[in-house]
Formats: C-alpha cells, sequence, structure tokens
C-alpha cells in the first residue's frame, strides 16, 4: 500500500467519525492545534478583522472576527476577541467567504491544451477504461493555471483526468505548496465516468455499448473482489478490464469513493440512476444539462449534482433542453447542486457562474455552498473544508465586494492557515508592460 | 452567376456607347484630337448602395432609468425617445420632453443601453446543436478561399439567435472560421429573426474580409501536408494572394483604358460616318476612319480576387485574426508592402505589448476579457488588455466568439473594466460599455448608424433590469430599429426557432 493510500485509508477512518459526531470536530481542533504546537513552538495567529463574513452556513455575520492558529480556524462571531501578537487582516467593508472549491476540471494535468507535450489530462488509450489513471499522479502544483485559479478565490479543486469511457481518478488537491504530497490531499477521491457523446464514442459509438461497459466492468470487479485468489492463480474467467482498473473499482463498489458520471440526456440521466440504485453506488451526476427534467427523482435518490450554470445552449442532441435555470431548479427540488465552470484555464471564473445561477433563480446562500461545502461534501471532505467554522482549515477568501460580481476582485487567499501569494505569469506580464518604454522588450 | 453578371456588365456597356449614336443630318466638324476620352465604364463592383427600405416604428419614450450612452454621458434619470427606427432624443428628464402621444415605457430603477454589438460571431455558420451538419464556418479545402461568403452559409434556425438577442445583441459580423490564411468574406447582421440570411442583413454594412495568421491555418493545412505548414508558409500565402489581386485589378484598370481608347475611337468612326453619310452629295471627303471592332471585352471575373482587391482598396474592412504581438506587427509592415490596411485585429490577446503601434497605425482590437492558454499563442493573455489598449487611444472591442459568451458581454466588459482600473488605468463605465457598443460598431464600419444612444442612430435600445455589468441583471426589453423585439415578460413564442419545436419544453 502506498504511503498515500496509507494516508487516505487513515483519513477516511477520521473523516467517518467526525461526519457522525459533532463534537468530535472540535476535539480534532484542539488534537490539530496541539499537533501543530508539538511542530513549532507557538502556532502563527492570525485574525481577519471586521468583515462580513459568510460562512456557507447560517446567516452571514457583519463585523465580524475569525481567528486562525496554525492552519485552522480557531474562531468565528462578531464577539471574537482578537488574541494578543496576531497579525491582523483588516477587512473592514469586505467579503469573506469559505475559498471557493473548483471541481470537473483537469487542473494540474495541463498547460496548452493544444501542445500534447504539455498535457497529461488523458490516459489516450485505445482502451476506454481507465479507472486506474489518477491524477494525483500527474498534478503539477506549479501549474500556471493554479496560480490563476487562486485570483478567483479557489482554495482546493477536483483534480479530474478527461477521456474515455471511465476517464480514471480524481485526486483532492488545495491549491498551495510546492511538493506534491503537500498539494495533493486525497489522491483517490472519485472514480470519473461520461456517458455524453465523448465517452460513448471511446466505448464504440452506441450508448448501449457504453452501458454494456459500465456494467462489464462492475460485474468483473465484484468477481475479482470475490475471487482475487483465483484471479492471482488465472483460475477466474478472463476479464478484459485490466487488474489495476479492477483494483481501483473496489473503492467504488464499497461506497468508500464516489462514481462521478458525465451525463446530459434526461433518459440518460434516468439510465444512470437505475445502474446506480442497482449498483448501489454513491453516483455523483456531472453536466446533467437536463436534469431539470427528472429534479424530483435526482432529489429522491439523494445523488449530488454537478452542473454548470451558463451552459443554455442546445449544443448537441444529447443537451436539447439546456437551460440557463436547471441549477435553480434542481436546486428548488432539494438536489444538492455543486457548480462548476467548464474552461480549465479560467476556474477563476466559479463565482461568476455561481452568480449567473443566482440570477435565474437559485437563491444565494446556495449558490455560495454550492462552490463551497457542498463540493467538499460530495467528495467526503467536509470536515476540514467548505465553511468558516471552529476546526476547519482555514481556507479563506476575502473579496472587494460581492464575490459573484465580475468587478469584484479577490483582496487576500488564504489556504490552510496561510496567506497565499496571487501572483500570476499574468500579474507579471502585466507589471512588465503597464508603462510601454524603450526597454520593454519586444 | 460569374458569366451573367460580366454580361450585364456588357449590358450596362453596351447602353453607355449607344447614346453616342443619335443619328444627324446637320454636318459637324470632326472632333478636335484634344477632347477628353467618354467616362470609363463602370466596374462591376462599384455598384452605388442599395438604400435601406424606410422603418416604420411607434413613438415610443424610455421614461426614467440610468441611461448610458456609450457616447460619452450618463444619464441617471434619462429619457430615450425613438421613432420610424431613429433614436429622435436622448437626455435627461428634466431637460428633454417627451413628445404628445409617445408610448411610455418606464424604466425606473432600470438601466438603458444601445443594443450590443458582437463583431466576431459564428452564430448560423457554426449553429447549435454542433453536428457534421452544421460545421458551416470554415471551407478548409484551400487556405484562400476569399471568394466565400459567411452568408451563404448562414443558418436562419440557429437556435442560438434568439438567445443572443435576449441577452441584449441586436448586430454581429457573422465571420468564417480560421482555418484558412483568407477565410473569405463576412456578414453583418441584424438580430431581427427571419427566413433568410437577406432577412437579417444590415443594409450598406460594409464588406468585411476574415484573415487568420499565426497556428490555426498552419496547423489546418500542415497536417495535410499541404502549404501552409509554418508562419513563413503562411505569410508567402498572404503575398501570393494580394499579388494575384492586384494583378487582377490591373487587368480591368487596363481594360478600362482599353474600352476608353476604343470607345473614343468608336465615337469618331461614328460621328465620320454620320458626317460621311450627310455630305455623301457633294462626293469625294477624305476616306473615314477604320472601324475599330467590337468593345474589347472584359476580364473573367474572379470573386475572390474582387474582395481581396476591396480589401487593397480600403472598400471591404480586414478583420484580421491574430494573437501575437510580433506577428501583428509584422502584419502592418507587410500590409505597408502590399497596400493593405488591417481594420481590426481579432483574439490579439497580446495587443497590449503593442499598443503604441496599434494606436498609431489606427488599428483596431477586438478580444475576450480573459481567455488564454488554449494554444501558446494565447498564452501571453491579460485580463487588463482591453483597458490598456484602451488608455493608449486603441478602438478596442470585447468580442465573444462563442454563442455562450456572447450572452453575457455585459459581464464581461465588468470583468475587463475592473481589472484595468486595478492596475491604475482610468476609465469609466461608458468607457467599457463602448467594448460592446459604439467599438463594435467601428470595428464594423457602421458606427456613423448605430452603436451609441444619439439622435440619428438606429434605434436599437436594450432596457435591463440592474446594471449591465452586473451578473444579477437581465436584459427586460430590447428594441431593433425602434421595434420591441424582446419583452422578458412576454416571451414571444416566434422567437422559438423552427429547430427547436417539440424539442424543447417550458420549465414547470
Amino acid at each position: 500500500m502506498s504511503r498515500w493510500a496509507h494516508a487516505a485509508a487513515r483519513r477516511h477512518r477520521v473523516l467517518r467519525f467526525r461526519r457522525t459526531i459533532r463534537a468530535a470536530l472540535l476535539l480534532a481542533a484542539i488534537l490539530a492545534g496541539t499537533r501543530a504546537q508539538a511542530q513549532a513552538e507557538s502556532p502563527p495567529v492570525l485574525a481577519i478583522v471586521g468583515g462580513t463574513v459568510r460562512t456557507g452556513e447560517g446567516p452571514d455575520l457583519p463585523r465580524a472576527t475569525i481567528v486562525v492558529r496554525g492552519e485552522r480556524i480557531a474562531a468565528v462571531g462578531p464577539d471574537v476577541v482578537v488574541p494578543t501578537g496576531a497579525r491582523v487582516i483588516d477587512a473592514q467593508g469586505l467579503i469573506v467567504t469559505p475559498g471557493l472549491v473548483a471541481v470537473q476540471a483537469p487542473l494540474g494535468l495541463l498547460e496548452i491544451d493544444l501542445e500534447p507535450s504539455t498535457v497529461d489530462a488523458s490516459a489516450g488509450t485505445d482502451d476506454p477504461i481507465r479507472a486506474a489513471f489518477s491524477a494525483a499522479d500527474g498534478y503539477d502544483p506549479r501549474s500556471t493555471l493554479v496560480a490563476i485559479a487562486r485570483t478567483g478565490g479557489i482554495t482546493s479543486a477536483v483534480s479530474t483526468p478527461t477521456g474515455g469511457l471511465v476517464s480514471g481518478t480524481s485526486a483532492w488537491v488545495d491549491l498551495d505548496g510546492e511538493r506534491v504530497t503537500e498539494a495533493v490531499v486525497q489522491p483517490v477521491l472519485a472514480v470519473h465516468a461520461d456517458v455524453t457523446e465523448a465517452g460513448v464514442d471511446a466505448a464504440g459509438g452506441a450508448l448501449p455499448s457504453a452501458m454494456l461497459r459500465l456494467r462489464e466492468l462492475l460485474d468483473d470487479a465484484r468477481l475479482y473482489a470475490r475471487r482475487r485468489a483465483d484471479y492471482d492463480r488465472r483460475a477466474m474467467r478472463e476479464s478484459r478490464v485490466s487488474r489495476l482498473d479492477l483494483e481501483r473499482m473496489q473503492a467504488v463498489l464499497t461506497r468508500r469513493v464516489p462514481l462521478v458520471v458525465r451525463v446530459s440526456r434526461a433518459s440518460d440521466i434516468d439510465r444512470v440512476l437505475e445502474l446506480a440504485r442497482r449498483e448501489r453506488l454513491r453516483l455523483v451526476l456531472a453536466g446533467a444539462e437536463e436534469g431539470w427534467r427528472l429534479a424530483e427523482r435526482i432529489a429522491a435518490e439523494n445523488v449530488p449534482v454537478i452542473v454548470t450554470p451558463l451552459h443554455n445552449l442546445p449544443v448537441s442532441f444529447d443537451a436539447l433542453a439546456s437551460r440557463h435555470d436547471n441549477a435553480a431548479l434542481l436546486s428548488r427540488a432539494g438536489v444538492r447542486v455543486v457548480l462548476a465552470t467548464p474552461d480549465v484555464h479560467n476556474l477563476r471564473n466559479l463565482r461568476q457562474e455561481a452568480g449567473n445561477a443566482v440570477r435565474f433563480g437559485m437563491d444565494p446562500a446556495a449558490a455560495l455552498r454550492a462552490v463551497t461545502v457542498e463540493p467538499a461534501r460530495v467528495f467526503g471532505m467536509e470536515a476540514d473544508r467548505g465553511r468558516i467554522a471552529p476546526g476547519q482549515l482555514a481556507n479563506v477568501a476575502i473579496w472587494s465586494g460581492d464575490p459573484f460580481e465580475t468587478t469584484t476582485y479577490l483582496v487576500n487567499l488564504l489556504i490552510r492557515g496561510r496567506t497565499v501569494s496571487l501572483e500570476t505569469r499574468q500579474s507579471a506580464l502585466l507589471r512588465r508592460y503597464r508603462t510601454l518604454t524603450r526597454s520593454t522588450p519586444p | 452567376m460569374a458569366a451573367a453578371l460580366a454580361s450585364s456588365v456588357a449590358l450596362v456597356v453596351a447602353s453607355c456607347g449607344s447614346t453616342a449614336t443619335a443619328p444627324s443630318v446637320i454636318p459637324r466638324p470632326a472632333p478636335v484630337p484634344s477632347e477628353p476620352p467618354p467616362e470609363p465604364p463602370p466596374l462591376p463592383w462599384e455598384q452605388p448602395p442599395a438604400s435601406p427600405p424606410p422603418i416604420d416604428s411607434p413613438l415610443i419614450a424610455i421614461v426614467g432609468g440610468t441611461v448610458m450612452t456609450a457616447a460619452g454621458e450618463t444619464f441617471v434619470d434619462g429619457v430615450v425617445i425613438m421613432e420610424d427606427g431613429r433614436l429622435v432624443a436622448v437626455g435627461p428628464r428634466d431637460r428633454t420632453p417627451i413628445p404628445q402621444g409617445a408610448r411610455r415605457v418606464d424604466a425606473t430603477g432600470r438601466w438603458v443601453t444601445p443594443g450590443l454589438i458582437d463583431a466576431h460571431s459564428h452564430v448560423g455558420v457554426y449553429a447549435v446543436p454542433a453536428l457534421r451538419a452544421t460545421a458551416d464556418g470554415n471551407e478548409a479545402t484551400n487556405p484562400v478561399t476569399a471568394h466565400v461568403w459567411a452568408g451563404d452559409s448562414f443558418w436562419p434556425q440557429d437556435p442560438a439567435i434568439s438567445r443572443l438577442l435576449a441577452a441584449g445583441v441586436t448586430t454581429i459580423l457573422v465571420l468564417p472560421g480560421s482555418a484558412n490564411l483568407i477565410g473569405g468574406r463576412g456578414v453583418t447582421l441584424r438580430l431581427r429573426p427571419g427566413r433568410s440570411v437577406g432577412e437579417m442583413l444590415f443594409h450598406g454594412a460594409p464588406d468585411t474580409l476574415k484573415m487568420a495568421c499565426g497556428e490555426n491555418p498552419r496547423r489546418v493545412y500542415g497536417e495535410r501536408n499541404t502549404a501552409p505548414s509554418t508562419r513563413m508558409g503562411n505569410v508567402a500565402g498572404y503575398r501570393a494572394a494580394f499579388q494575384g489581386a492586384a494583378e487582377y485589378g490591373r487587368q480591368w484598370r487596363d481594360w478600362q483604358h482599353q474600352y476608353r481608347l476604343w470607345h473614343q475611337k468608336r465615337l469618331r468612326y461614328e460621328r465620320a460616318l454620320d458626317a460621311g453619310i450627310a455630305a455623301s452629295p457633294d462626293g469625294g471627303v477624305a476616306s473615314p476612319p477604320d472601324d475599330p471592332g467590337p468593345a474589347p471585352a472584359p476580364p473573367a471575373r474572379d470573386f475572390g480576387k474582387e474582395a481581396l482587391l476591396g480589401a487593397l482598396e480600403g472598400r471591404v474592412l480586414v478583420q484580421m485574426h491574430c494573437y501575437r504581438a510580433d506577428e501583428m506587427l509584422r502584419m502592418i509592415e507587410l500590409g505597408r508592402q502590399l497596400g493593405l490596411r488591417i481594420r481590426v485585429f481579432h483574439h490579439a490577446v497580446e495587443a497590449y505589448k503593442v499598443r503604441d503601434v496599434l494606436a498609431r497605425e489606427g488599428i483596431g482590437v477586438a478580444t475576450w476579457a480573459d481567455w488564454w492558454g488554449f494554444k501558446l499563442e494565447a498564452f501571453d493573455a491579460i485580463v487588463e488588455n482591453l483597458a490598456l489598449l484602451t488608455e493608449a487611444g486603441v478602438h478596442a472591442v470585447l468580442h465573444s466568439d462563442s454563442a455562450q459568451y456572447a450572452q453575457r458581454l455585459g459581464q464581461e466588459a465588468g470583468k475587463a473594466l475592473a481589472a484595468g482600473r486595478r492596475a491604475g488605468v482610468a476609465i469609466d463605465e461608458d468607457q467599457a460599455l463602448r467594448w460592446i457598443t459604439a467599438e463594435a460598431a467601428w470595428a464594423l464600419g457602421i458606427e456613423s448608424r448605430t452603436g451609441t444612444l444619439e439622435p440619428g442612430k438606429m434605434a436599437d435600445v436594450v432596457v435591463w433590469s440592474g446594471h449591465p455589468f452586473s451578473v444579477y441583471s437581465h436584459v427586460d426589453l430590447v428594441f431593433l430599429d425602434g421595434v420591441l423585439v424582446y419583452d422578458r415578460t412576454r416571451p414571444d413564442p416566434s422567437l422559438v426557432r423552427d429547430f427547436e419545436l417539440g424539442l424543447t419544453e417550458p420549465a414547470p
């Protein structure tokens, strides 16, 4: 077992514990604090003072103070006292939110789409099943795209492979740290499949082929689980799924990780819901352009949905009923909605997507949750991330105004308690060319 | 088609000649040799512009609301009056009388702007759904296809059309794609849904020519192992094309010259014949001049070369896809050598690096607020691009290149404005609004007719529920030529294109 896998298993046990007993959350915070204290004499203390805090749960806290000890939030509220010696960030007149979470994007896996030498997002094999293909093995924390994402208040991302019918395994990354081990928090986060046109094409071009391959994959993985020894002795019937893919699918079958399925058409959503119900999977729908047509059913199955609010064009026959209010309709029906923005180079625009979801009827608080705590919850990271609350990691964005407005900018960003640089390649270019002089390089 | 047009030219020419042959019985002196030759026949592309059809629209007064004119002024409590397709008056409420009988539209608490203009669209030529059958935007069978016209690909049933209109867009320039060095002519359209491209034309808008630098043409053709496969191949391709066009122009001018000489001879001959006939009873005059024979035939028409010649002569506005600063400078230099003026560099994410040159040359830039990184030539984009260009005095335009993006031009303008202000650029909201209105109109050569809220301009007006740059703002009303074409509270079934009938349904 890899170091990551060990760490993941440990974290997972901790997570389950925390999920059920709220008090344990505080205990964990204290433990974390103790650990941090053991490492350094006194953890740095930081206070964000005077801002309007949108915590990701409950009402806004006007003129509130957030105290951060080490990497975690120690206290938040209007009456919280700033500890002596704390570094103070003045947030008066500013809006403070949890750091945003970008999902369904190959962040850190590519630089320039049209330059294959810079693209590590897709396995690129003929085999459409690539469950074990792991974003964690390719993620680059120094990617130019990561720094740009940070300027949009993104503190974490679900770095997601692309291509194939089963694209691979995503990783939860925090957008700080220069070492892979620092950035990659959870290397086996979810397995991602795609039954829209691209995925279906990879499976041969017909939807039944794609469904068949998915069922075969699940079936073989169950058989493999029961007969691992036989498999190793070659006494199990042959499977065209690779051993590592079968192995990875165990996490899906045991519901340890969700299966995220990209799907557009209403009837296909129906079909995937049915498959997940029968196979007892932790399903997450992504895209779901026609999801609003099945909003009640999706809500009843308690399946979260990742949607892009600005997608309103009938771009394919599978997405003819795309509409701007998809997120709003799903949310109002009680579906857990996560918002996403499609351009991996511009994950900084996630907040604009959220604003547009509000324009078309989504509750503003729900829209904020849909880019913070909901993605954390859907991917099992909510014990540490997604809210501004004691015990949570201090992933905090401080904005000049309403974060959903494009005229608002990010003033300050904390990831795991540290103020991170908002410098990017683009800000360096701006600095060089802000004034044109003879000495400005051509 | 070519033959038909050529023969129609010949007819015009023939009728010109016949007017001079009125019979006469009175002897006239022979023409003095210094008499100026007759006017040259018109060139086939020198047609007088068709006058736009008259527009009948009611007298409407939009009253109250913040009127952003995109002409430098904003009226916090403003009035916009329009009739018969034109803006009649725009001003503050206390100084703008509302005429008797005007239909009032209450805009209190709302914002009013000119209709938005998208200077780079592929709506209708890359229609949705994106299917094999709807990919009509690149005639990628030859790197130079100046003879094609985007209007001939335009599908008026594209479901994107009504969505753009509902987002406040009233005019678009539909361009061929960028697979080719010279992709063909664009078409400037009014987003009034029609049954044909002809019903949507922006009458009198200048012709445009789509060109592309950089990665796309060399990739598309390089992958087929045909030219161009390099940037030097690109430039050689432009050179050859415009050289051919210049020679084509010379052929026509030569023909004009030859025709004038022939015409002169012909006139002399006819007069001599007339004179001879009249003088014949006296007999024995000098022998008449030779019969000049038939008129010289015009050159064969080449519509591609005609478009290129139009660009060389400034009649056709060059819209050039070009990302990199060094390539823009190279194109300017090449343009100087060829006698080619570039109207606008499109995409131009590095324009900020050469904004001094662009300002000096009077070349505009149409770009996004923040797209970057999808290819190497888009790697150096910065969000401050538009603001820096504006500061430097460049015609700066925020374009979409996407039917999705075109539905949020206001939000994107706000984004670029905010970035510019943070960089210390002194720029106001009116200037940012101009990126998607007045400057876009300039890019298309229609700036004297639309793009601002000023009396005399086309009555293209958008009423917004809030600030046009806000993510929360809806477009409430759209007037096009003074006619209400979109009302958010009263969905117009006719805006649902045929394609969508029976496929989409209203929300529960």
